[in-house]
């Protein structure tokens, strides 16, 4: 497992596409945590409503700051970093070089989904070690006090981070090993993130008792919980909600992961490669 | 006679209830040859080597690769493989494409320039895998099926669509690579290829493999082209010699059954009884006459 950890490890730190994601992720969270409420700030017209912007992008405001996207516009790139990383294998043909070296199957497997979970780590990293940067550069210059988190609220902020968007990678790299595929994924994982449980949400369940009890169960839904639980706006920041309380949404969310993983697994062993 | 490497039995793959794409193959591929497997485009060569590396699954029937089940890790570790096209990533140079593959395959780092050395690709290495032309990105795909110094070579057509020059140092560094120990079962659709490379080949059609054998043996015995005047009085001695049953005329000339050993005797008695030879020469059947022969007889 780890010579398939330490070659997919290689191929993701080498391919452009998943820079210009982490990029993209990076430059989203800090124009609108920071650039746009910056420019609120300046141009404010009241310092009761200025103060309180201004609070907003403080230090100890990092977690909900940084996370606050995970739900919707990163969880969208969460997956398709996980539906790009195993569907083209599949594009390329690259899966049968890799599957004709030395490790099994599951080994490989285990291997990729090793790498992807570091990965997923990395971009988290990167989003609050900038968000960080830019909230300390923001109330240096505004002379204000710099009270950080303390570090297990920041761990757990982290965590809860990674465990959202580790969630919506493995929903993509699912989907890439069922289709065996890339474009596909993308396509029904966007739709279900931006599209499908905001229906559920926002229409089936003020209609349906049923739809109500479901949404209950999606992973969006849950995502944004543990945001909320996090420290996150419920109501202000798309996404975040207070649908359930956080240890649900963990659970819910862990469970998710564990179930992608699982038919991943499975379709990667049962299935042949032509 | 070497041990068996490759061992299969009545290995069959179908698709579907109507689709037979390998129908109860047996082979035999023992240490050190060069086996040729030949059939035409749709036989069933890449079925039957994708089910010898565990990437798809025999419907019915056994196979042994290096003492294991096809994609037993423990085999992989010692196999080479080119099935089809080469399958790189685009975006990494030759080098860090092999560098991907040597990681997955637990392969010192050394090895990497040993391999693009034997293929003749150092110069190139920096470069992404998605400019490199047809021939170079063969000659990768060999690059990294060597990266093991495997002891069992499979490649699948490693010549398509290389030009003449390409196909020629690409048929010679197969030549070269399956000298010693080390052990190559080649795919191919073309004839003279196999007749150059390989020790023994398989012939493939319909699924099936309908003979097997040294090029030699699949060829027969070659035949010998005389040209003589008089040609009856030629004939009656060629009979005499030979016997009625090894003597046959076409296109003005005599067809005799025989070897090369036996054409300086041949040319004596006639030259002797005071008829004229003006042409004397062996006439092997080459080995795409057999296939073809062959092929139609399966089909």
């Amino acid at each position: 497992m780890l010579s398939s950890f330490s070659a997919e490890i290689l191929k993701l730190y080498k391919r452009p596409a998943n820079w210009t994601i982490l990029a993209v992720a990076l430059i989203l969270s800090l124009v609108f945590n920071y650039l746009v409420p910056y420019a609120g700030y300046l141009g404010a017209d009241n310092e009761r409503m200025a103060e309180g912007i201004l609070a907003g992008m403080m230090p100890e405001n990092l977690v909900p700051n940084s996370i606050g996207g995970f739900p919707l516009f990163a969880g969208a790139l969460a997956l398709t970093f996980g539906a790009i990383s195993v569907g083209s294998e599949y594009g390329w043909g690259t899966l049968k070089t890799s599957l004709t070296q030395k490790p099994g199957r599951m080994a490989l497997f285990a291997g990729q989904i090793l790498a992807l979970a570091v990965a997923v780590a990395t971009i988290v990293l990167v989003i609050f070690a900038f968000g960080a940067l830019t909230s300390y550069a923001v109330a240096s210059s505004q002379s204000e006090a710099m009270d950080w988190l303390p570090v297990m609220d920041l761990l757990r902020g982290i965590s809860g981070g990674w465990l959202i968007l580790m969630t919506w990678c493995l929903f993509g790299a699912m989907l890439a090993f069922l289709f065996r595929g890339m474009a596909l994924p993308i396509g029904l994982g966007v739709v279900w993130i931006l599209g499908v449980e905001n229906l559920i949400v926002n229409v089936a369940a003020a209609l349906l008792d049923f739809a109500d009890d479901l949404q209950k169960f999606l992973p969006g839904v849950n995502a944004g919980s543990l945001v909320a639980a996090l420290g996150g706006r419920a109501g202000e920041t798309p996404g975040v909600n207070t649908a359930v309380d956080g240890t649900q949404a963990t659970l819910v969310l862990a469970a998710y992961a564990v179930a992608f993983v699982v038919a991943a697994g499975m379709a990667l062993q049962s299935r042949e490669v032509s | 006679m070497g041990k068996p490497l490759i061992e299969t039995k009545n290995l069959t793959k179908r698709y579907g209830a109507s689709i037979v794409a390998v129908d109860g193959v047996n082979l035999t591929i023992r240490r050190g040859e060069v086996y040729g497997f030949l059939g035409p485009n749709g036989a069933g060569k890449t079925t039957t080597l994708r089910m010898l590396l565990g990437l798809i699954r025999a419907t019915s029937g056994s196979a042994s690769v290096l003492g294991h089940p096809p994609g037993h890790p423990e085999s992989l570790a010692r196999v080479g493989s080119l099935i089809e096209s080469p399958a790189f990533y685009p975006y990494l140079s030759g080098r860090d494409n092999l560098r991907v593959v040597a990681r997955y395959a637990g392969v010192p780092k050394k090895r990497i320039e040993e391999v693009l050395g034997i293929v003749d690709l150092t110069s190139r290495a920096r470069d992404k895998f998605s400019t490199y032309s047809l021939g170079m990105k063969q000659r990768l795909g060999v690059a990294a099926a060597l990266l093991k110094d495997p002891e069992l070579l499979i490649l699948d057509e490693p010549t398509n669509g290389l030009d003449p020059a390409g196909m020629s140092d690409m048929r010679e560094l197969i030549k070269n690579l399956g000298r010693g120990e080390r052990t190559v079962l080649l795919s191919s659709h073309l004839l003279g290829e196999v007749e150059q490379i390989c020790d023994r080949v398989g012939v493939i059609s319909g699924g099936a493999v309908i003979s097997e054998g040294t090029v030699g043996e699949l060829r027969g015995r070659g035949s010998v082209l005389v040209k003589a005047n008089p040609l009856d009085r030629a004939r009656e001695h060629a009979e005499k010699l030979l016997g009625p049953e090894r003597v046959e005329e076409s296109d003005g000339m005599l067809r005799l059954d025989a070897d090369a050993a036996a054409v300086a005797g041949i040319n004596r008695e006639l030259v002797n009884a005071s008829i004229e030879v003006s042409e004397i020469r062996l006439a092997e059947r080459t080995l795409e006459e057999v296939f073809l022969e062959m092929t139609k007889q399966g089909g």
